[in-house]
C-alpha cells in the first residue's frame, strides 16, 4: 500500500512548468530520498503534497485518500509530520509552548497529561529536553531544525515528510538526524526526505527519486544511482616503474597520467582504462612479475557527483533505472 | 484553536503595551479636568467632555468618543492585518495548515480572536473611564441628551451598548483587514492597508459633496451610539449603523473565504 502518491502530477507558474507529469509511489515504511538541485520542482511538490499549493492538473493520495487543498482537520493530512523548508515557530514562546499549541491547534481538545508527555517524548527524541523552556527566538539553527522535526513527530504521524533536515546542521547533528530517520522508518514509519546532499541520500535512504525540471528522471536503489565508470584502479607501491609497464601493454590506457608521473617513486593510485579483450588479473599479474607491488585493484564507479549531474542535466540520455511511474 | 490564539496573545508584549494605552487614555482625560480649573466650552473637545464633571460615568463615554476615530481602528488594523500576513512572514501559516489546521477554520479563528481583542479594548476604554470617573467625580444618576435622567443600572447598560455597537463598527475594520492579510506576506502592509482604508472612509465622510456616498462608509455611523443617551432612544442612526457593519463583515468574510480557499501558499 503506497502512503504517498503522486498522480500525473503538474504545476505551472504561468509559462513556467514547476512539476512535470510526477508519478512517484512511496511505500509504507520506506526511507524516500527525494534528490534535486535547486530549482527542481521539490519544494513546489512538497507543498502540493501536503495542500499548500494547488496543482494544475493531477493529483496527491496520502494513505489513498485524495488531499483537498482546502485541507479539513480530520482530512489525511492528520496522518503526516512536515518540515517545509525552514522550521518556523512563534519566536516570542518557548519551544516547549511552541509545541503545546501546534499540538492543540488541529486536534481535538484531547487529555492534556498525554499531550505533554508526548512533548516531553519528542524533545528527548531530537536531545532538546533541556532546551525545552527556552525562547525560540535564543535558539540556534541546528536546535531550530532539531525543534522542527520534534513537531513533525507531534501526533505520531504514518508519514513524514522532511524538507532539507539536515540544513544548519554540524556533522554530528547531522549524524544524529539520520539515525533518527533511519530508526523510525525501521520502526514502520514512512519517511520522505528531500535533499540536495548526495552521500545523506546515498547512506540513508531505501530508495531514492532525482528530480529534474519537475520530472522524475531516476527512481531505484540508491545502488544502482553511481553506475560503473568501465575504468579500474590499481593501487601501487610505485607509480612510475608501474606507468613504464602499462605504457608498454596493448589495450591498456591509463587516465591522467601526468598526476603519475609527478609521483615518481612514490606509491600511486592508476586510474586505467582496459580494452574488452585484456582482464584486469592479467594486467595485475604483468605487474608483479614486472617487481610493482600491487595493494589493490577495483573497478571504479562513476563518482557520485558525476552521477547526480548526468542525471540531472541530460534526463533524456539516462539509462539507469527508469521509473516505472 | 480559538484558544491557541488567545494564549499566543497574552503572552505577546504587544498586546500589553496596547492594553496599557487604553487604560492610559481614559485616565490622562480624567487627569486633565482635575487639574484644569476652568471647565470646557460647549462643543470644545470630544463629546460628552463637558458632562464628566457632572457624573463620572460620562468618562466612558468621553474615552470611547476619543478612541473612536484613530486609536481604536489603529490598533483593529494591527491586529486584523496581522492575523494571517503575520503567520504567513513568520513561516508559520505553512505549519497550522499542515497539522492540519482547515483553512476555513482558521479564518473564522483569526477573526473571533481579532474582534474579542478589539472587545477587550473597548471595554477597558469603557471600565478605566468608568473607575477613574467615579473616582474623581462620583457615580450618579445620568442626565440624558435630553434633559431627562437616567438610574445608574440602565445608565450602565446603555454604556455598555455603545461599547458593543463600537466592537460591531470595528468588526466589519476586521473583516477588511483579514481580507489584506490574507494578500500579502507582510503584516505591516496589511496594517496599514487597513487603517488606511477606514482614514480614507473618514476623509470621504467629511466632504458634503460626496453625501450619497456617507450611508455605506464604515465611520459614518460610527458615533451613533450617543443616541442611546437620548429619553427616548433615538434607534434611526444605531439601526443603521448596525446594518452597514454587519454588511462589510458578510461581504468581506465572505470574499477573503473564497480567496484564501483557493490561494497557493508558498510563504
Amino acid at each position: 500500500m503506497s502512503v504517498l502518491a503522486t498522480r500525473n502530477l503538474t504545476k505551472h507558474y504561468g509559462d513556467q512548468v514547476v512539476v512535470d507529469d510526477l508519478n512517484l509511489i512511496v511505500e509504507r515504511g520506506e526511507l524516500y530520498g527525494f534528490l534535486g538541485p535547486n530549482g527542481a520542482g521539490k519544494s513546489t511538490t512538497i507543498r502540493i503534497a501536503l495542500g499548500l499549493v494547488f496543482p494544475t492538473s493531477g493529483s496527491v493520495e496520502v494513505c489513498d485518500v485524495p488531499v483537498f487543498t482546502t485541507v479539513r482537520s480530520d482530512g489525511p493530512l492528520r496522518l503526516v509530520g512536515a518540515v517545509v523548508e525552514e522550521p518556523a515557530f512563534w519566536d516570542y514562546l518557548s519551544g516547549r509552548r511552541n509545541l503545546e499549541l501546534f499540538a492543540r491547534a488541529a486536534g481535538p481538545p484531547d487529555d492534556r497529561t498525554a499531550r505533554l508527555a508526548q512533548i516531553d517524548e519528542v524533545l528527548k527524541m531530537v536531545d532538546l529536553e533541556d532546551a525545552g523552556r527556552k525562547h525560540v527566538k535564543a535558539y540556534s539553527h541546528g536546535m531550530r531544525q532539531r525543534l522542527g522535526i520534534a513537531r513533525a513527530l507531534l501526533g505520531a504521524p504514518e508519514l513524514l515528510v522532511l524538507d532539507e533536515p539536515t540544513n544548519g546542521l554540524d556533522p554530528q547533528g547531522m549524524r544524529e538526524v539520520r539515525r533518527l530517520l533511519r530508526r523510525l522508518a525501521d520502526d514502520g514509519v514512512t519517511v520522505f526526505v528531500s535533499s540536495h546532499l548526495l552521500s545523506e541520500v546515498e547512506t540513508m535512504c531505501d530508495r531514492v527519486g532525482v528530480l529534474s525540471s519537475g520530472r522524475l528522471v531516476a527512481d531505484g536503489p540508491p545502488s544502482g544511482l553511481r553506475k560503473a565508470s568501465g575504468s579500474v584502479v590499481f593501487e601501487v607501491d610505485d607509480g612510475a616503474v608501474a606507468l613504464g609497464i602499462l605504457r608498454s601493454l596493448e589495450g591498456v590506457v591509463v587516465e591522467d597520467e601526468a598526476a603519475v608521473e609527478a609521483s615518481t617513486g612514490a606509491p600511486a593510485r592508476l586510474r586505467v582504462r582496459l580494452a574488452k579483450e585484456v582482464s584486469a588479473a592479467q594486467v595485475n599479474a604483468v605487474l608483479v612479475g614486472g617487481g610493482v607491488g600491487v595493494g589493490a585493484v577495483r573497478p571504479e564507479q562513476e563518482r557520485l557527483e558525476d552521477a547526480f549531474l548526468s542525471l540531472t542535466e541530460e534526463p533524456d540520455s539516462h539509462e539507469w533505472a527508469p521509473h516505472a511511474g | 484553536m480559538y484558544r491557541v490564539e488567545i494564549a499566543k496573545a497574552v503572552r505577546r508584549w504587544r498586546t500589553w503595551i496596547m492594553a496599557t494605552a487604553f487604560v492610559a487614555i481614559p485616565t490622562l482625560i480624567v487627569v486633565a479636568l482635575v487639574l484644569t480649573s476652568e471647565p470646557p466650552e460647549p462643543g470644545e473637545g470630544p463629546p460628552f467632555l463637558r458632562l464628566v464633571e457632572i457624573n463620572g460615568v460620562f468618562a466612558s463615554l468621553v474615552g470611547l468618543s476619543v478612541v473612536q476615530p484613530f486609536f481604536l481602528p489603529l490598533a483593529t488594523g494591527l491586529l486584523a492585518g496581522d492575523a494571517i500576513a503575520g503567520e504567513s512572514s513568520a513561516g508559520t501559516l505553512r505549519y497550522l495548515l499542515v497539522r492540519p489546521v482547515g483553512r476555513l477554520h482558521l479564518l473564522a479563528v483569526k477573526y473571533a480572536s481579532v474582534v474579542t481583542q478589539v472587545f477587550a479594548a473597548v471595554a477597558i476604554v469603557a471600565l478605566t473611564g468608568l473607575a477613574v470617573g467615579g473616582l474623581a467625580y462620583g457615580i450618579g444618576p445620568l442626565p440624558t441628551l435630553s434633559g431627562t435622567t437616567l438610574a445608574v443600572g440602565p445608565a450602565l447598560l446603555r454604556v455598555a451598548g455603545a461599547g458593543l455597537y463600537l466592537v460591531l463598527g470595528m468588526a466589519g475594520l476586521v473583516a477588511v483587514g483579514l481580507l489584506f492579510s490574507t494578500l500579502t506576506d507582510s503584516g505591516p502592509g496589511a496594517t496599514a492597508a487597513t487603517v488606511g482604508v477606514y482614514i480614507v472612509m473618514e476623509v470621504l465622510d467629511a466632504l458634503p459633496a460626496l453625501r450619497i456616498i456617507h450611508p455605506y462608509l464604515l465611520s459614518h455611523h460610527a458615533l451613533a451610539f450617543a443616541d442611546l443617551f437620548r429619553s427616548p432612544i433615538a434607534l434611526d442612526g444605531i439601526t443603521r449603523g448596525v446594518i452597514v457593519d454587519a454588511g462589510y463583515i458578510l461581504v468581506f468574510l465572505a470574499l477573503t473565504a473564497v480567496l484564501f480557499s483557493r490561494k497557493d501558499v508558498t510563504s
